[in-house]
């Protein structure tokens, strides 16, 4: 094996595009392993847990291209390689203009000079967002922030600027999205229906859609308004707001929001606002002794006179031979939800290990987990191989904007290992992953799959408590 | 029902795509990171409350100037010099830093007054600094091209806004080649210096005085239309002042003390033939309307751009009178004869003034006749306005580009825009040798040092902070 590690400066790219470039690299002949990153704190640790020696002087400004070649290549591959990489890059910078005098915009108050009134999606590094999101709100658009690291004073102060504007500010950290039919960030593909939601959580938003169309509920706009608005310090700002445009719309009947449970003063503020409002709003709280997401939709459901379906489950997993519950998740709100259930059921905290991959300590300058696996599948195979380790807990979530196939990483890595596997699917019928597909070649590899995170974590904790009965399915 | 909206995308590109799977219209913005370690300060001025009202307000005030010539006089009267003052381009500078072409244009000065007999025996007395006193002509209400020197006997354009009486001013133009403000100080740069003291000068302003006023606003709104960008091209310019002032130029040989008709003839001919007249009616008008845009608190429009030959400056409207300096840069062009970039002076001159107006390099569209002159193609030219709009609050209506379907020149140069994009003001300049004496060697582009933006923008930052903490809650 041979390594070749060199720093680039002036050579930014976001962290999805190199992925993909990173990707382009593992393939080639005579590579071992490659990754080009952006040297960021958390970026440098994993290089360097892959053997890779970085320079002391890198800095986050620094992108890295890090590749190993294998034994069997001659010398000056490597430059065929770095050729390569070079291409790949070029490649990803996307011809979005035409000619040089017509360039695209290089900032949101460029591009909506040329689209007045465009909704603004803005997904920069969280030091970048609250500038971008302002120019957005200083021309007259709503803006979701995708972007996740934004301090909680900016939050505000956007907030504030844009209730006394009537503008709606989704987010920061706000993952999904549904505006007139239209999906943003990370989306599922839904049907037009009378439910309005707003969400502070976008897996929770995403674990209702899913289950709603599976009741045959469709679902015209979901608005985000980021983990923090119900919170003292926000005070539901940016729900209010949503609410007042859910309640303008004439084709919803019945809001649903879904959030933790807010700051005492701020609950009551939201139940009185609700309580001017047409539409009848109902609330999912996550948190314990509350209704889990599965038992909210539920009661939305027989609110809205629909049939309760039975939540699908497909597969059969091994016995649990091991204590210990690993939960992996790339949805913050299935592993918040997870664990009030698994606290609930009384399980030890020593015998209980519940990680979000989608976390801000684990995506700053990377890639968020339903786009890059890596970092979830190393976590994967470490416990896999712990004989402590009993049953595992996962969820993948579909929709546009995840990997294109994650049962295509996560089956292989799953397939015959030690511990029981229980996994939550997160999607519809029409997300372009296919929703039977994914869960098809997931309980082949010997999980057993469910749509409601609720269902299997229950299953999960099922399982590591009666460890001779796992094949009951 | 609300219907799907088109979307700004700003960010992580699969976003982008992930709309267009969905069929929908998404513009994408070409974001990059901003200039290093600007983060904090951008979001800082993003939520400025005061910024959006005051850089609209600067702009508002700057295009309310209407910059009308009202008089002709000496700078003892124009602009109260004393014997011994001596006015220089750029931000305050000391003869030891002075560069070339700065020396030898304080050292024909200095034998101009008759304060040495000859320049050697200036550079002594400038270099003692006993009885002089040297002083950036921003600081009073002047501006001058290339060194920008201006001694008391020098007659000055006055340019008046009807509106509130505020006055700017600048010498009269000597030509190309070996000039003054080029630096150079030889016998018939003095010559042509001391008939334009005794006769020009008081002709003209018999003229001005005499002729219905001359709106240097609207001819430069012409100008525009004519192939003028009015920095480097100023031949329609000084055609359209011709025929404005000619008749009363010829009238003012009648009577008793006035010129005689010889050197009125002269006078016409020394205008005529001399394509850069205009400028120093060009730059002054645009520091009148700069003048009106300073001192607004919150604004982070720059109000000037000047070089002293050794240093680039700019001031901020909401820094007041701080000059953010860094390295002059040697021009990017074309040199006259066999002169090459060794003997280039870095950049100097207040004439980067037109460029802050909106003019010059970024009105570079409308002058494809100069693109090869200062080393660049008509495509560039059209790409070099549309891009100098990143960076500015707005554009100048009243300055508009035939070729570009009329829009208003980019205007008002934003500093945050500067940092959050790295585009750097576009400035057209003449380069001056940088051995005193020598004169002009060529033409060309350059930019201001890119550090001087970021110095700027923490300026503002701490500006806004202060007031932040001050202000009642």
């Amino acid at each position: 094996m041979s390594d070749h590690v060199e720093l680039r400066t002036g050579a930014y790219a976001d962290s999805v595009t190199l992925l993909q470039v990173s990707r382009q690299v593992q393939q080639l002949p005579g590579v071992a392993t490659a990754q080009v990153a952006m040297a960021t704190p958390l970026n440098v640790e994993v290089l360097e847990r892959m053997g890779f020696a970085i320079p002391e002087e890198v800095t986050p400004n620094h992108l890295v291209v890090a590749i190993r070649m294998s034994d069997m290549t001659a010398d000056g591959d490597v430059d065929a390689v770095r050729a390569e990489v070079d291409r790949a890059m070029t490649d990803s910078r996307r011809q979005v203009g035409g000619p040089t005098e017509d360039a695209p915009p290089r900032t949101t108050t460029a591009a909506l000079r040329r689209e007045p009134g465009a909704l603004v999606l803005v997904s920069v590094p969280g030091a970048s967002a609250t500038v971008e999101a302002m120019d957005a709100l200083e021309s007259g658009s709503d803006v979701m922030v995708f972007s996740d690291n934004v301090p909680v004073e900016q939050e505000l102060a956007l907030k504030t600027y844009a209730a006394r504007r009537d503008l709606l500010v989704m987010g920061p950290d706000c993952g999904t999205a549904v505006v007139g039919g239209l999906g943003l960030g990370f989306a599922n593909v839904v049907a037009p229906g009378p439910v309005g939601i707003v969400a502070a959580s976008g897996t929770g938003c995403q674990q209702v859609l899913a289950l709603l169309d599976h009741a045959g509920v469709g679902v015209t706009t979901a608005y985000g308004v980021g983990g923090r608005d119900l919170s003292a310090d926000i005070g539901g700002l940016a729900t209010r707001t949503a609410l007042a445009r859910l309640d303008a719309d004439p084709s919803v009947e019945l809001a649903l929001v879904i959030s933790k449970p807010p700051a005492p003063e701020v609950a009551g503020e939201l139940t009185a606002y609700a309580e001017t409002l047409r539409i009848p709003v109902r609330l999912a709280l996550l948190g314990p002794g509350r209704p889990d997401l599965t038992d909210a939709t539920e009661t939305l459901l027989r609110e809205l006179g629909v049939d309760l379906p039975a939540w699908p489950v497909r597969g059969t997993t091994r016995a649990a031979r091991g204590p210990r519950l690993h939960g992996l998740f790339v949805g913050g709100t299935m592993k918040q939800e997870a664990e009030v259930l698994v606290g609930e059921a009384g399980l030890a905290p020593g015998l209980c290990d519940l990680v979000d991959f989608g976390a801000d300590e684990y995506t700053t300058g990377r890639a968020h987990p339903m786009i890059d696996p890596s970092l979830r599948l190393e976590r994967l195979a470490a416990v896999a191989a712990d004989p402590e380790t009993g049953v595992l807990l996962m969820d993948v979530v579909l929709g546009h904007g995840a990997e294109p196939d994650p049962a295509a990483s996560l089956a292989p890595a799953i397939h015959g290992i030690r511990p029981a596997v229980v996994i939550t699917v997160v999607g519809t019928a029409h997300d372009p992953q296919g929703l039977d597909r994914q869960v098809g070649a997931l309980a082949e590899a010997g999980a057993e799959v469910h749509l409601s995170n609720a269902d299997a974590t229950r299953r999960a904790l099922e399982i590591l408590a009666a460890p001779t009965t796992g094949d009951v399915r | 029902m609300t219907t799907a909206p088109h979307v700004v995308s700003t960010g992580v590109d699969l976003l982008a795509q992930a709309i267009e799977d969905q069929a929908a219209p998404v513009s994408r913005v070409d974001w990059r990171p901003p200039m290093a370690d600007t983060e904090d300060d951008l979001a800082t001025l993003a939520l400025d409350p005061l910024r959006p009202d005051a850089n609209a307000a600067a702009l508002e005030r700057m295009l309310d100037v209407q910059a009308i010539l009202v008089d002709v006089l000496p700078a003892s009267e124009a602009v109260g010099l004393e014997r011994g003052d001596f006015l220089h381009a750029g931000p305050p500078i000391s003869w030891e830093r002075a560069s070339g072409p700065l020396r030898g244009a304080l050292m024909g000065g200095a034998v101009l007054e008759g304060l040495v007999d000859t320049p050697d025996q200036a550079a002594a007395l400038l270099e003692g600094g006993l009885h002089v006193r040297l002083e950036p002509c921003h600081h009073r209400r002047t501006v001058g091209p290339m060194a920008g020197v201006v001694t008391p006997s020098m007659w000055m354009f006055v340019l008046e806004d009807p509106a509130t009486g505020d006055r700017t001013h600048c010498t009269l133009n000597e030509g190309l080649g070996k000039v003054l403000r080029y630096g150079a100080y030889s016998p018939e740069v003095l010559t042509r210096l001391r008939w334009m003291n005794d006769v020009l000068g008081p002709l003209l302003q018999r003229a001005v005085r005499a002729a219905p006023p001359v709106d240097v606003t609207a001819i430069l709104g012409q100008m525009l239309q004519m192939g003028d960008e009015a920095h480097n091209r100023n031949r329609a310019g000084t055609l359209m002042l011709l025929r404005d002032l000619a008749p009363a130029m010829v009238t003012s040989a009648d009577g008793a003390g006035g010129p005689t008709r010889a050197d009125v003839a002269e006078a016409l001919r020394f205008v005529g033939a001399n394509d850069h007249f205009f400028l120093n009616l060009a730059m002054p008008a645009c520091k009148l309307a700069l003048d009106a845009a300073r001192d607004i608190p919150g604004s982070t429009m720059v109000v000037a751009m000047a070089r002293n030959g050794t240093d680039f400056g700019i001031q901020v409207s909401g820094t007041g009178d701080t000059w953010f300096t860094g390295p002059a840069q040697v021009a990017d062009g074309l040199y006259l004869g066999d002169y090459g970039p060794d003997d280039a002076n870095p950049d100097i001159g207040d004439s980067a003034i037109t460029e802050t107006a909106g003019l010059g390099g970024f009105a570079m569209a409308t002058a494809p006749a100069i693109v090869r002159f200062v080393g660049g193609s008509v495509p560039d030219a059209l790409a070099t306005t549309r891009r100098m709009r990143e960076i500015t609050v707005g554009e100048n209506l009243r300055w508009s580009v035939p070729v570009l379907e009329f829009a208003g020149v980019p205007t008002g140069i934003d500093v945050t825009r500067v940092c959050r994009t790295g585009i750097l003001p576009q400035i057209n300049t003449g380069m001056a040798g940088k051995v005193a004496g020598v004169g002009q060697v060529g033409a060309g582009l350059v930019n201001p040092p890119a550090d001087i933006f970021p110095s700027a923008l923490a300026g503002l930052a701490q500006l806004s902070r202060a007031r932040a903490a001050t202000a009642p809650a």
